[in-house]
């Protein structure tokens, strides 16, 4: 089966939903490849199923995700659940797994809208049973309704782990603080953001509010946290960290991190789009146009995977691109085209003013950029620790890749999803020379796992079309 | 370790997990059926044989391998339980078997 479509996407959250409704509304055939099971993506993980109390609990937001999946569900875009893309070629043709079975698509553009993952959080500890990412502990809230079960902390920093930790709060969960890593140096390289932030003064209001809420529930909030430990075992008992100097130690069943967001950017990796660091936030996005066009000629990017805008802009975005390939394969002209897109342009700028202060608010801490302690292990897959990858780069390993001959770090099944932002800045901070300099691994497909049965049944496929 | 807010429908599905009947909720994947059978651990670790349960629930960790109907380092986070589903820890490296 070799479909050929206009206009193929690459995940189902709100850019990859809302750029196949406009693409859909604009005539162009469209196909959504998506691995979750249901519409959303992340941040509306689980609006088709969640319970009614639970989605009360997670709040306006979250519930908006609900007319964006019933209009998707409402357009003609063939919608494919549970299909991992694992190649794509700069041609456009799109490799999959679905049920088992090897597949492969064809789009005339592809849409990349792989959105965002949590940033990797290496601290001491990180790997023990208990410690999950704090995003981790509202997907399961989000799809199954579900709560950890013992005393919880929340520890790092960003709107996300504010939310989180509200979330869990108002779903009863026993939370015992949270954590946070900004200090109050941070406050004062946010503050010149604050009159351009203004513009999205509804951001700043709910980011007031989930600390009001916090300390209402008498949860109390730590901030300028640092040298942040899971502490145990077999499994996390305590969380240890330092504050104003001393150390501190909380008992806890389960430790959330969270420290802020980065673009997936395996897929525009593995097809050689040109990548940026973006320095405030410390992290890779490709370079891309005002319409999400990257360096290769069928590829555009939509959403949180081409930086961090948030899932109301993503969909923005992703209604932009879709314009851009209508206009691009002659549905519209390019009147037409920017005509539509200057209100959508209008709305995303007022998105994104916020970003400046959160960007400077909540800098990923050095402690997490490049882990000072050795032992801390940085590859979870391999388990390569800091010292072991400076130990690599004292013997001569010269930057990502070659490290990976040196130790296998990064060479695990997670294909150096969890640790390729610290290997980079771990490199860079040993050898003396910029992130950009010492570059970012070589992703190849295939992207995700494929078992030979896939392969197989997507041979025998081939044979039968021929 | 999680607990769940509301009780799985009646027409929840049954699955086992080593050897444990769960019952768990339609839709739900088998990473958080697991995590509510206070599991302890649900792999080791091929190099050092550490602990694991499942770390990012989206995917991308590769913490939550698993041994799902016979076969081994299945992500169980991705995989959404089926009736009957008989589900496993993977111990270390997946083992070849004729």
């Amino acid at each position: 089966m070799n479909d050929t479509v206009d206009f193929l996407i690459i995940g189902g959250g709100p850019a990859g939903l809302a750029a196949a409704v406009e693409a859909d509304g604009l005539g162009l055939s469209t196909l959504v490849l998506d691995e979750q099971p249901a519409p959303g993506g992340q941040i509306y993980r689980g609006i088709e199923s969640v319970h009614p109390e639970t989605r009360s609990v997670l709040g306006d937001d979250y519930g908006q995700g609900a007319a964006l999946a019933g209009a998707f569900r409402a357009s003609k875009a063939d919608y494919r659940p549970g299909a991992a893309v694992w190649r794509v070629d700069e041609d456009g043709s799109v490799a999959y797994s679905q049920d088992g079975k090897g597949a492969t698509a064809t789009g005339t553009r592809i849409l990349v809208a792989t959105g965002a993952m949590e940033r990797p959080t290496p601290i001491p500890g990180w790997t023990l049973p208990g410690v999950m990412t704090a995003g981790g502990a509202q997907v399961l809230l989000k799809s199954s309704g579900m709560v950890p079960s013992g005393p919880v902390v929340v520890a790092g920093c960003g709107p996300l782990a504010l939310l989180i930790t509200q979330q869990l709060i108002r779903a009863g969960a026993d939370v015992v603080a949270l954590l946070e890593t900004t200090k109050f140096g941070d406050y004062l390289s946010a503050a010149p953001h604050l009159l351009t932030a203004l513009r999205a003064r509804d951001y700043l209001r709910k980011g007031r509010q989930l600390r009001r809420d916090i300390r209402a529930a008498g949860v109390p909030i730590h901030s300028g946290v640092d040298a942040l430990a899971a502490v145990g075992e077999d499994k996390v008992r305590a969380v240890s960290f330092k504050r104003n100097g001393a150390r501190s130690e909380i008992a806890v069943d389960t430790l959330l991190l969270h420290f802020g967001v980065a673009p997936n950017t395996q897929i525009t990796r593995q097809v050689f789009c040109d990548h940026e660091w973006y320095e405030p936030q410390r992290y890779w996005r490709p370079v891309r146009d005002a319409w999400g066009a990257t360096s290769q000629a069928a590829i555009a990017v939509a959403g949180d995977g081409g930086g961090i805008d948030g899932a109301v802009a993503a969909a923005l975005t992703g209604r932009l691109a879709a314009l851009d390939a209508a206009h691009r394969q002659g549905k519209i002209d390019q009147a037409e085209r920017d005509r539509r897109a200057a209100p959508l342009r209008d709305e995303f700028a007022t998105h994104q003013a916020i970003r400046p202060l959160l960007d400077a608010l909540f800098p990923p801490p050095p402690q997490i950029c490049a882990p000072p302690d050795d032992t801390t292990i940085v590859c979870r897959c391999e388990e390569i620790s800091a010292g072991d990858i400076k130990e690599a780069v004292a013997l001569g390993a010269m930057g990502p890749n070659q490290l990976k001959a040196f130790t296998r770090c990064g060479m695990g099944p997670c294909q150096g999803r969890m640790c390729g932002l610290t290997v980079s800045e771990l490199i860079a901070k040993a050898r003396g020379e910029t992130v950009e300099e010492t570059g970012y691994y070589r992703i190849r497909p295939p992207i995700k796992p494929v078992t030979l049965g896939e392969l197989a049944a997507m041979a025998a496929m081939a044979a039968m079309a021929d | 370790m999680f607990r769940r807010l509301h009780d799985p429908e009646p027409e929840a599905v049954t699955i086992n997990f080593e050897g444990e009947i769960l019952k768990v909720g339609v839709g739900e994947t088998v990473a958080a059926a697991v995590l509510t059978a206070n599991p302890g651990h649900s792999r080791t670790t091929p190099v050092t044989g550490a602990p694991r349960l499942p770390f990012c629930m989206m995917g991308a960790c590769f913490d939550c391998l698993m041994e799902i109907d016979g076969i081994p380092n299945r992500q169980a986070c991705m995989e959404i339980v089926q009736d009957g589903m008989k589900v496993r820890r993977q111990e270390g490296k997946r083992q070849l078997s004729a």
